[in-house]
Order: C-alpha cells, then sequence, then structure tokens
C-alpha cells in the first residue's frame, strides 16, 4: 500500500478560504478589542480567493483527491460569482449589524465557513463532498439567521429553516443511498456510468433520483419545497436574507448541474418531467403569492420562488426526446439567469438595508413610499431592480428571461412559454407597485438616508450593472456558455 | 451617403439628451432643465431632417442600414434601417416631442428634469421601434418604451392614475410577451437568425402562420388598440398629463399599427390574408360602435381618446384590404391623426390648465372670452372631423377608396365614421366653444399665450399643408408599400 499525496493545486483556494476561517477564529479570540478585524480579513480573503481561483484556474477539467474533487471552469465560474457576492453582502450588511450590536467577529467567520461548504459544494465530484459541503452551508447559515439571539422572529425563523433544512438533507442523503445501492457507486462518473449500461435496478434508481430532485429544490428554495423561503427570509436580520438570497442559490444550481447532469444525464427524461411541474408550480405560486404580500422581503422571497423556477425551466429543456443539443444552449441560460438572479437579488435586499436603520425595519413595501422624493437616485436604481425583475428590457432580467425562454421553446415547450408568459405579466404586478409607491406616492418618512459612502457607492454600481449589463449582455453569456462547454 | 449614422442619432440624441436633463436634478434647476430639454428636443428633430432630405423615395429597399453584431450568443444585432414606411414616422416623433416639451413648459412644477427627462427618453426609444431590423431590438425599443410612459401618467396624472398607469403596463405588456414567443418561434424557424428581413422571406407552414397571426394580432392589437381591447386607451388618456396624452395619440398608437406591416402581413402573409375578414370586422366595430360610444361622453379627453380607437380602426382596415390606396391611405390616416390627435389634446391641455375640469358640462362660450384659441380648435375638430382640406380628410377619404375597391358594403360601414366624427367631434366643440359663457370660470378665462399660439399654429401648418399638398408624404411611402404589396401576395406556404 502506497500512499499517494494528493494534488493540492486544483483546491488552492478551497485550502486558502480554510486556513483563513482558523486564522480569523483565531484573531478575532486574541484580539476582541478590534471590532473591525473579523470583517476586514473577511473581506480581504475573499478578495484573495477570489485571485487564488483566477490563477489556478487550468482550463481543462482535473480531478483530485482521489477524484472526490473536480476543478473545472464551471465550478471556478461559480466561485468566482460566490465570492463577489458573499463580499458585496457583507459590506451592504455591515451598518445593519452594527446597528443591532450583532457586527461580531463570529458571524464573519460563519460567513467564510459558509463560503467554504458553497466551495465544496461547486467543485464536489462524488456525493460524499457534495453533502459535506451543502452541510457546512446549511448549518452556518442556520446560525446566521438566529444570530440576533433577541430577536423572537429570527429564532423562530432560524428553528424553522433548521427543521426544514434537516429534512431535505435527510431527504437528499436518503436518494444519494439509493442511488449508491443501484450503482454501487457514490462518485459521479462512477454513477453515470452504471445508469448507461443499464447495470443499475431502475425502480431504486428513481426513487433515489426523486429523493435528490426534492433535495435539491429544497436548496433552490422552489415549489413544493419552498415553504421555508418566506419565513425564513421575513425572519432573519435583512443582512443575512441578503446572504440566504443570493450564494446558496448558485450552490444549489451547482449541485443540481452535477447530480442531475453529470451523475444522472441518462435518466434526463425522468428528472425534466419532474422538472417541468416544479417549474411552473414555482412561476405560478410565487407570482400569485407575491401579490399580496405587504412585507418586502416576504414579497422578494415569494418572487424569488418564481425566479427560481426560471432557472429550474433552463434545467428542464437540455434534452428533447434523447437528443443532447440543446442541453449546452439550455444549462448555460439557466446558469445565466442564476447570475443575473443574483445580481438583482444583491441590489433589492441592499436597498431594503439602506432604508433600514437602527431601530427600524424598512420591511414593508409602504416604507418605500416617497422614495423618489427623499432620493431620486436610489429611487432610480430601485426601479432598474424591479424593472429588471420583471424582465423588462434594457435591464438584465429581460435578457435572463429572454435566454430561458429562448431554450424552452428551442425544445418544443410552447405551451410552457405561453404559460410563463401569462404569469410573468401577472408578476409585473408587483414589481410595478414598488414602482408606484416610489414613484406616485408621497413620503411618510421624510428622514434622509443615511449610508456609509462604501455601501453608497457599491449599491449605485450594483443598480447601474443591471442597467449595463442589459445594455451589453453579451459578455456575461458567453462566460457562462463557456465555463459550462468545458464541464459537459 | 454620408457615413453619419443617422439612425442611430435619432435614437440616442434624445436618450443621452433624456438622461443629461435628469441629471440637472431638483426643481431648483427647473429653468435649466426646460431649456435643455427643448434644445435637446430641436436637436432630436434636426438630426431626423437628413433622413428625409436625404432618403430615396424611388427605393423600397431599407436605407440608412446600420448593422453591428449586439450579442452574438444569439445572434442579435443591432440592425437599423427605414423604408418608406417607417422614415415618417421617425419625424413626426421627434417633431411631436418638441411640442410635448412645450405644452409642459408652465404646467409642470414638480420634478421638471424628470418629466422632460422621460419624454426625451421615450422619444428616442420609439424612434428605435420605427426603425429596428432585429426582432429582439424591436421588442427591447417597444418594452422599454413602456417605463416613461408609466411614470408620465403615475407621476403627473389625475386622480385615478395609479389604475390608469397599472392598466396601460400590463394590458400592453401581455401583448407583447406573447409576440416574444412568435420571435422566438421564428429565431428557431429560420435556423438561428432574428433580423426581421430574413423573417420576410421564411416559408412557414398554415399551422404556424396562424398562431404567429394571433400572437402579433394581441400584441398589436392591444397597441393600435382595436376593439375590443381598447379599454386602457381612455383610461390612460383620461389620467395622462396633457403630453402623455399627446404621445400616447400621436406616437405610441401607431406602433401597433406599423408592426402589422412590419410583422404580421410581411412574415405570414397567408395566415394575413385568411384573417383579414377577422381584422376588418374588428376594424369595423371600432370605427362604428367606438363612434357612438364617444358621441355619448361626458369629458373631453375620453371623446377624443375614442375618436382614436375609431380613427384607428380606419387604419387597420386600410391595412387588411391589401391594396394600394388602403394602406397608403392608412399610413397617411397615422401621419394625420398624429397631427390631429396631438393638437386636440393640446388644446383640451390648455381648457384644463385653465379651468382643472375636463367636463363638456363645464364650459360654454368660450369663444367669447378665448377667440384665438377658439379658431385653433375649430381647425382642428374640422380636422379631426375629417373635413377636406384638413389632412384628416385625405387618408380617410382614400381608405374609403380603397374600400369600395375592396367590397362595397364595407366602404359603407366606414363611411359611416365621417359622419360620425363629424356629430361627436363638432357636438362637443360646439357644447364647449359656442352658447352663452357658461360660468364664472369660462369668463375669468385668458386668451392663449405666444408659447400656445406657437405650437398650435405650427400643428395647425401641418395640419392645412397635409391636407392641402399630401404628396411629399404619399411620395416617400409609394415605393415601399408597392413592394409590401407585392411581397404580400406571395404565398409563403
Amino acid at each position: 500500500m502506497n500512499f499517494v499525496v494528493p494534488d493540492f493545486y486544483p483546491a488552492a483556494a478551497e485550502i486558502f478560504v480554510a486556513v483563513m476561517a482558523l486564522v480569523i477564529m483565531l484573531a478575532s479570540t486574541f484580539a476582541r478589542g478590534v471590532r473591525w478585524l473579523g470583517y476586514a480579513l473577511t473581506q480581504l480573503t475573499l478578495i484573495a480567493a477570489a485571485f487564488v481561483t483566477i490563477f489556478t484556474m487550468q482550463g481543462e477539467v482535473s480531478y483530485t483527491f482521489s477524484n472526490l474533487f473536480v476543478s473545472d471552469l464551471m465550478g471556478q465560474f461559480l466561485k468566482l460569482v460566490i465570492f463577489f457576492s458573499m463580499a458585496v453582502a457583507l459590506l451592504y450588511g455591515r451598518g445593519y449589524l452594527a446597528d443591532r450590536n450583532i457586527d461580531k467577529p463570529e458571524y464573519y467567520l460563519l460567513a467564510l465557513l459558509m463560503t467554504l461548504g458553497m466551495m465544496v459544494m461547486v467543485t464536489a465530484n462524488h456525493m460524499l463532498p457534495l453533502y459535506i459541503g451543502l452541510e457546512m452551508m446549511s448549518l452556518a447559515l442556520y446560525t446566521m439567521v438566529a444570530f440576533d439571539r433577541d430577536s423572537g422572529r429570527s429564532t423562530e425563523a432560524a428553528m424553522k429553516y433548521f427543521v426544514l433544512g434537516a429534512l431535505a438533507s435527510g431527504l437528499l442523503l436518503y436518494g444519494m443511498s439509493m442511488v449508491y445501492g443501484a450503482t454501487g457507486s457514490l462518485e459521479l462518473s462512477g454513477i453515470a456510468q452504471a445508469v448507461y449500461n443499464q447495470a443499475a435496478n431502475q425502480t431504486v434508481l428513481l426513487f433515489g433520483l426523486v429523493f435528490l430532485v426534492a433535495g435539491i429544490c429544497f436548496k433552490l428554495g422552489v415549489v413544493p419545497f419552498h415553504m421555508w423561503v418566506p419565513d425564513v427570509y421575513q425572519g432573519a436580520p435583512t443582512a443575512v436574507t441578503l446572504v440566504i438570497a443570493t450564494a446558496p442559490k448558485l450552490a444549489a444550481f451547482a449541485m443540481a448541474i452535477r447530480l442531475l447532469v453529470w451523475g444522472l444525464f441518462d435518466l434526463a427524461a425522468q428528472w425534466q418531467t419532474m422538472l417541468m411541474l416544479i417549474a411552473v408550480a414555482s412561476i405560478v405560486l410565487g407570482n400569485l403569492a407575491a401579490i399580496a404580500q405587504q412585507n418586502i422581503k416576504r414579497m422578494l422571497a415569494y418572487s424569488g420562488i418564481s425566479h427560481m423556477g426560471f432557472v429550474v425551466l433552463g434545467l428542464l429543456a437540455g434534452v428533447v426526446d434523447g437528443d443532447r443539443h440543446f442541453a449546452l444552449n439550455a444549462y448555460s441560460s439557466a446558469m445565466f439567469y442564476a447570475v443575473s438572479y443574483v445580481i438583482m437579488s444583491l441590489a433589492s435586499f441592499g436597498m431594503v438595508i439602506l432604508l433600514s436603520r437602527a431601530g427600524f425595519e424598512a420591511e414593508n413595501v409602504d416604507d418605500f413610499k416617497g422614495l423618489n422624493k427623499r432620493s431620486p437616485w436610489f429611487a432610480l436604481m430601485m426601479m432598474f431592480v424591479m424593472f429588471s425583475m420583471a424582465g423588462i428590457p434594457f435591464f438584465i432580467g429581460f435578457f435572463a428571461k429572454l435566454a430561458v425562454l429562448q431554450a424552452v421553446v428551442a425544445a418544443g415547450y410552447f405551451w410552457l412559454a405561453v404559460v410563463v408568459v401569462i404569469m410573468s405579466v401577472i408578476g409585473a404586478f408587483y414589481y410595478l407597485r414598488v414602482v408606484k409607491v416610489m414613484y406616485f406616492d408621497a413620503p411618510e418618512d421624510t428622514s434622509a438616508i443615511r449610508a456609509p459612502a462604501e455601501v453608497r457607492v457599491l449599491l449605485s454600481a450594483n443598480g447601474l450593472a443591471i442597467a449595463a449589463l442589459g445594455v451589453a449582455p453579451q459578455m456575461l453569456m458567453s462566460l457562462c456558455a463557456y465555463a459550462l462547454l468545458a464541464s459537459l | 451617403m454620408t457615413d453619419i449614422p443617422f439612425l442611430s442619432l435619432a435614437i440616442w440624441v434624445p436618450i443621452l439628451g433624456g438622461v443629461l436633463v435628469l441629471a440637472t436634478g431638483s426643481d431648483r434647476n427647473a429653468p435649466l432643465a426646460r431649456i435643455l430639454a427643448f434644445a435637446v428636443a430641436v436637436a432630436g428633430f434636426v438630426v431626423t431632417i437628413p433622413l428625409y432630405a436625404g432618403f430615396d423615395a424611388g427605393s423600397s429597399a431599407m436605407q440608412f442600414v446600420e448593422l453591428q453584431s449586439w450579442i452574438p450568443r444569439f445572434n442579435i444585432n443591432y440592425h437599423l434601417g427605414v423604408d418608406g414606411i417607417s422614415v415618417l414616422f421617425l419625424l413626426l416623433n421627434a417633431f411631436i416631442t418638441i411640442m410635448v416639451v412645450m405644452a409642459g413648459w408652465q404646467v409642470i412644477q414638480d420634478r421638471v428634469a424628470q418629466y422632460m427627462a422621460a419624454f426625451l427618453i421615450m422619444s428616442g426609444l420609439m424612434n428605435g421601434i420605427f426603425s429596428a431590423l432585429d426582432g429582439v431590438l424591436f421588442y427591447v425599443f417597444f418594452e422599454a418604451s413602456l417605463i416613461p410612459l408609466y411614470l408620465v401618467i403615475g407621476i403627473w396624472g389625475g386622480p385615478n392614475r395609479v389604475y390608469a398607469a397599472i392598466k396601460f403596463f400590463l394590458y400592453t405588456l401581455l401583448g407583447s410577451l406573447l409576440m416574444l414567443i412568435a420571435l422566438l418561434y421564428l429565431f428557431m424557424q429560420s435556423g438561428g437568425s432574428f433580423s426581421i428581413l430574413d423573417w420576410h422571406q421564411l416559408p412557414l407552414p398554415m399551422e404556424p402562420q396562424v398562431l404567429i397571426f394571433f400572437a402579433f394580432l394581441i400584441a398589436f392589437g392591444v397597441k393600435v388598440p382595436m376593439w375590443p381591447v381598447h379599454t386602457w386607451l381612455p383610461d390612460a388618456h383620461v389620467e395622462a398629463p396633457t403630453g402623455g396624452s399627446v404621445v400616447l395619440a400621436a406616437i405610441a398608437l401607431k406602433l401597433g399599427a406599423y408592426g402589422f406591416l412590419r410583422f404580421s402581413m410581411p412574415i405570414v402573409p397567408d395566415a394575413a390574408h385568411q384573417l383579414a375578414p377577422v381584422v376588418i370586422t374588428l376594424s369595423l366595430i371600432a370605427v362604428i360602435y367606438i363612434g357612438f360610444v364617444a358621441l355619448v361622453q361626458t369629458d373631453m379627453k375620453k371623446l377624443v381618446a375614442y375618436s382614436s380607437i375609431s380613427h384607428m380602426g380606419f387604419v387597420t382596415l386600410g391595412f387588411f384590404m391589401f391594396n394600394q390606396l388602403g394602406i397608403e391611405g392608412a399610413l397617411v390616416q397615422m401621419i394625420s391623426h398624429g397631427f390631429v390627435s396631438g393638437a386636440m389634446f393640446l388644446c383640451i391641455g390648455v381648457l384644463y390648465d385653465r379651468v382643472h375640469s375636463r367636463q363638456i358640462a363645464d364650459y360654454g362660450g368660450v369663444v367669447h372670452t378665448m377667440p384665438k384659441f377658439a379658431a385653433f380648435f375649430m381647425l382642428f375638430a374640422m380636422a379631426n372631423s375629417g373635413l377636406p382640406a384638413t389632412s384628416g380628410f385625405v387618408g380617410e377619404f382614400m381608405v374609403v377608396l380603397g374600400a369600395v375597391k375592396f367590397n362595397f358594403w364595407v366602404a359603407f360601414a366606414a363611411a359611416v365614421t365621417l359622419i360620425l366624427g363629424a356629430a361627436y367631434t363638432l357636438w362637443m366643440y360646439k357644447r364647449v366653444v359656442f352658447g352663452k359663457v357658461a360660468n364664472s370660470h369660462v369668463a375669468e378665462l385668458e386668451d392663449i399665450n405666444a408659447r400656445e399660439f406657437a405650437f398650435l399654429a405650427i400643428l395647425a401648418l401641418c395640419v392645412m399643408a397635409m391636407g392641402l399638398y399630401p404628396f411629399p408624404f404619399t411620395e416617400v411611402m409609394h415605393a415601399s408599400v408597392d413592394e409590401l404589396l407585392r411581397h404580400v401576395a406571395v404565398s409563403k406556404l
């Protein structure tokens, strides 16, 4: 028995983040007085990790740690977006946390561990690391939701999230065990091979598949596994909601690609049918339920459900009658949608945070009343976000919808496109309502908007990016397609 | 030809100028915002003049073409060009924008920069619609132009503005999203091209043609608007500020009609022929039934809004008879309606600014206090009812002539509009302008000032000139309409 030293190079970024997490833990223990240390180190780590990822980027797919770990362009691209979105989310949220006295180093440590969990998920080539990454992310998130420990609502949300999350993890594990039982492999390529050879027991395999899809859907937050989304979004401190609503969606997307496309591509006909029901149900329920919401975090939660429905819509258009030519187009559209959603979601919750201050939660749609009078600039930014989410051009949300709809139409699902489009019109209503409240109503709260300069600048940049990417979406679209091309 | 991209200028000068106006910020800088907006509007008009001056009326091909790759991932191009059908609308649009800026000069005191910027940006976007030759580019401009109008109605509108703004937005969005699916289908069928000109050549079986036709019919029918999807228009008109109504009537409604000529008829000619009776029936209902509806209105703006629907019914009627006179007449009618309805709404705006009422019953005897205004209003009312020697007559006459060739009874029904139009317009005019001075408000009215005189006079000149000598307008469109008819006559099955 000879021991082979694994190649650490492809996993440099993961190792770096893990080490830094420990460093921050120690640093914040020994330097308790320096309040900014945890935050600053975390941000530096995220930025440095992005550089490490870029410098260690390899064009081809490489495996390490006995094929537990895969390094490919899709993973690296998603990791970069995750770093970016975490960094932005932490920056937006810092003032909010400070106002509530929970701006503690542990928070940032948890955020970093969560990032690490997502990185592991994104780069997993094996069910085991996938599950470990998922749990690492989720456990950190549960704690973050409960971070404002004096708040009853946050605790309730965390409890709900934890119980349902544990249930979903159970489902996922159960599915994994069935797939393992049927195929005899936990490694994705091994599973794919076994399914291709039709060596697996179909009944067990399909049961396993159902549970896997359920687990993925829970993490994406789509119907019928969406119950936690509105409650957790509403109950969590807004800074944490911002984190939940962004990067984890990308990790869940990566999980879907790894499990369904890498592992079970030959069962596409089966999981596509499931995803079709899920997508339609999410878009219908998300849009209809969002209309009734007065709480903007809840509204954005339901809107997020429908957006994730669109991502699923892209995922289900990959294989038509066994023809796999559509796969790249469809999956890259879904990925483009997910990335666009993250950018929009950052800005939308960023705006909610911007309007909040010590002792005041800007939670209701009505808190945006007359924003155009209070701050025409940020009203404009919020309008960009809302129109973008509604899928109106020239904003990125339109091209995201266009890409997904294009994939759906190319796959021949016209009725699906029509249903989705009609729901989009219904969905436009609640986005329009936010614009209406900001522009058509008089302000009730006339206090000036106070926020640190860096938040103002970044939020403006975020809003402008939504418009700029809407005028020139080509770059991001090609990146998504290129990243996936190497991984399919 | 020169290499100056006049079409891009026509689109981006108003948009970027609008952003500049927006940057003047708060109402403290309102005078600056107004002057800047006026300058941008004039500049936006000036850059469209070469489009007419340099237009080769003998050619039916696209002119001033600009072609650049925009989103190669889906083969979407920044492809612009105009032919005889579209070029006049760019000029009309840029021209109306100047009128709108002038009309809002004093009335709008709240958030002036945003108001002016909204109209300028909208003007640029609508120029984009008329000149886009790429399906997605067209769609993008088509949708994006909803945003400024939504804001204009919602911010500066009347008491029920929120309802009107949202209704306007959702109605149009529903139509256009169905069109988007049709565009994506065509993209797929044409092997990955979004070029409208490619689609014109694309053979299609009958069943998809019919479905595409209906998708377009809903999209453009809502925009025109055709009966029975017209109900958003009276609401939007009544609640919109004067400028909003003017742009809505003069330009926005034309987008739908233009869509029929650019998309429905050339892309799915067989379906268009087969389903022409449907469109003609709907058009006739709009002409006659909506004409009667206009007759009973008590609100001036609503009356003109219904009259717009009725006139636009004439336009769609002209299109779907598939003959030269019908289509050219409809196009002339569109331009003329742009001037006349714009002028009508401006006139109502002049009254509303003074009395703050649009109810016909609140007026009476305006001629005694506002003689100059009454003269202008008279001219426009006559044009609206289609009096010979005004622009309103030319288009209606041509369409009726075209209809006689097509089917006598259709022509007969269409001609009823000449009576109805005169009835509702002139009856309203009589109740508002003539008679005894109705109340103290009317007695205190001041006649129009120099600014109002200026824009009404310019529009009056346009209406008269077009009525007396329509040749410069018809000359431009002749070759393109000819080519369109030739193209539509060939089956694509």
